[in-house]
């Protein structure tokens, strides 16, 4: 199953792409309007861009008013992904929400000042909030992410989100102030395939709930790959930039390489990275949750 | 926006620019002003130019080059191919009565394209050197200022339909001086169609995509 990454695809502006996806997941909404930082806001790298947008969004209001009856028309599988500064702030926004398929805790945004409380209080509050599932999206900058994955697990977290962005800086070449209005941003494209793989690897081997992996997709291989190390759904950012028709592309591509490797689907292969943990994980594949909007062609 | 892998027809040295063309295809040239997304060879994200010239079944883009992306762009050879999405964005609006072109530096881009559509209306084009004048061959018959001299100081007394392009500040002196201007700004982007929030702008005292609302803005 192929996503996109948050903040990563506008499917009002662009419904096609949306379309080309099993589903669609929502820029971060958080209880507010945000205007975001001011620009300049992205950035490319040698092996990535970097990224400060800070949440730009019109609010839970306006989006549940607006946005929401939009996105719902074009008939897509919704994940709406919810943000915020204190753990009542993401609970509000999840007992507003119905009649989506997903929602995604957005734990770990780099761009903005105010620091969170810990995942679990969030998903523990989210929890109480909603019956819908529960994606947590996790930062890949902690020593240990599998305990962070384990803790927000038994706070009742139906998924987990794999990974958010990497906190880097660019400096102009000439002036060698940074590049970013807002000095650091988040830090993505190919460069954090290793990182998000390790994460995904890590993850899979410390929790039985589903993982969407994502960080510097660029091929069905990458895909593959994340597969492999455990994820049950794919996302896609910094690639839809540069090529909207990407996910076609790569869900051709994951066809073909997992046939290439004798399997009957992508998803059999997950796990496939983990040789003493391929029976455990495939254990769990009995009593995992169902992803929401998985399409039944790809489901495991 | 269609998105199509083109072949480079051309790479002409213009002053410290280069022109590059590409073959159509199936692409549609679009409205003076509008852009297309340019892979860079070797690079994470493609790059914004505007139409410069659109002679028939070929696409060209002025370019300056400022930065890694750029400079592999004004490197491509004849027969390379680079994937090239577009058109996107809004371009100037044509239905204007007396019509003025401004332009400065790399910001005289989309002015050659949108000259031929409004039928060689006057120019005026401010560049940083002589070097850089010589992208003036490309509007033949504009009238061209270097610095220290600025391109509002040529602004006639008449009122023009200007439609302008070039670097913030002239932009900003041309809001002030000529509030119902078109003027065609720039920003960074990472997609050009409205996916990543990058090249926000403020429009109105909000910050709005730059690829969405414009890039060609009505100054007031």
């Amino acid at each position: 199953m192929l996503l996109n990454a948050s903040g990563c695809l506008d499917a009002l502006a662009a419904p096609d792409v949306a379309r080309s996806l099993d589903a669609f997941v929502t820029k971060t909404i958080t209880p507010e309007p945000r205007q975001g930082n001011p620009p300049v806001r992205i950035a490319e790298t040698d092996a990535g861009m970097l990224n400060a947008i800070g949440l730009a969004n019109p609010g839970r209001r306006a989006f549940l008013a607006e946005t929401l009856p939009r996105l719902r028309a074009l008939g897509l599988p919704l994940w709406i992904s919810v943000g915020g500064f204190s753990a009542s702030d993401y609970a509000e926004t999840c007992a507003s929400l119905e009649d989506v398929d997903a929602i995604e805790l957005n734990l770990s945004c780099p761009n903005v000042d105010e620091a969170p409380e810990s995942a679990a209080a969030i998903v523990a509050a989210c929890r109480a909030a909603t019956e819908l599932p529960l994606y947590a999206k996790l930062s890949p900058a902690s020593w240990d992410i599998a305990e962070a994955a384990r803790a927000v697990e038994s706070a009742g977290a139906d998924g987990l989100s794999l990974v958010n962005t990497l906190r880097g800086l660019a400096l102009d070449e000439r002036t060698l102030r940074p590049k970013l209005a807002r000095g650091a941003g988040g830090y993505s494209g190919p460069a954090l395939k290793p990182v998000a793989l390790a994460a995904v690897y890590a993850c899979a081997a410390a929790v039985g709930i589903p993982i969407v992996g994502m960080g510097g997709v660029r091929t069905g291989l990458d895909a593959l790959e994340l597969i492999a190390a455990g994820a049950s759904a794919v996302a896609l950012g910094t690639v839809l930039f540069a090529e909207p028709a990407a996910p076609a592309r790569i869900r051709a591509e994951l066809a073909a390489e997992a046939a290439a490797r004798g399997l009957a689907d992508p998803l059999a292969g997950r796990g496939l990275a983990h040789s003493s943990l391929q029976t455990s994980v495939s254990k769990r594949d009995n009593r995992q949750r169902k992803v929401p909007g998985n399409k039944p062609k790809v489901t495991a | 926006m269609r998105r199509e892998r083109r072949s480079v027809t051309g790479s002409e040295q213009v002053g410290p620019y280069t022109l590059l063309r590409v073959d159509r295809g199936g692409l549609d040239p679009g409205l003076p002003g509008q852009f297309f997304m340019l892979e860079a060879p070797g690079r994470v994200l493609p790059r914004p130019m505007s139409v410069c010239v659109a002679a028939a079944g070929e696409l060209g883009f002025l370019i300056d080059p400022v930065g890694p992306g750029t400079r592999a762009l004004c490197a491509l050879g004849l027969g390379e191919r680079l994937h090239v999405l577009g058109p996107l964005g809004n371009g100037f609006d044509l239905e204007v009565e007396r019509p003025l072109l401004v332009g400065g530096g790399i910001g005289i881009a989309p002015l050659p394209y949108l000259s031929r559509r409004l039928a060689r209306p006057p120019a005026i084009l401010g560049f940083r050197s002589e070097w850089h004048a010589e992208a003036a061959a490309l509007l033949p018959g504009a009238e061209v200022c270097i610095e220290p001299a600025y391109v509002t100081g040529l602004l006639p007394e008449e009122p023009r339909d200007v439609l302008a392009c070039g670097p913030e500040p002239m932009l900003a002196a041309l809001q002030a001086l000529v509030p119902d201007a078109q003027l065609a700004w720039e920003a960074p982007m990472a997609c050009g169609y409205g996916a990543c929030h990058g090249c926000a702008v403020e429009i109105g005292g909000e910050l709005k995509r730059l690829c969405l609302e414009g890039p060609v803005l009505r100054a007031a």
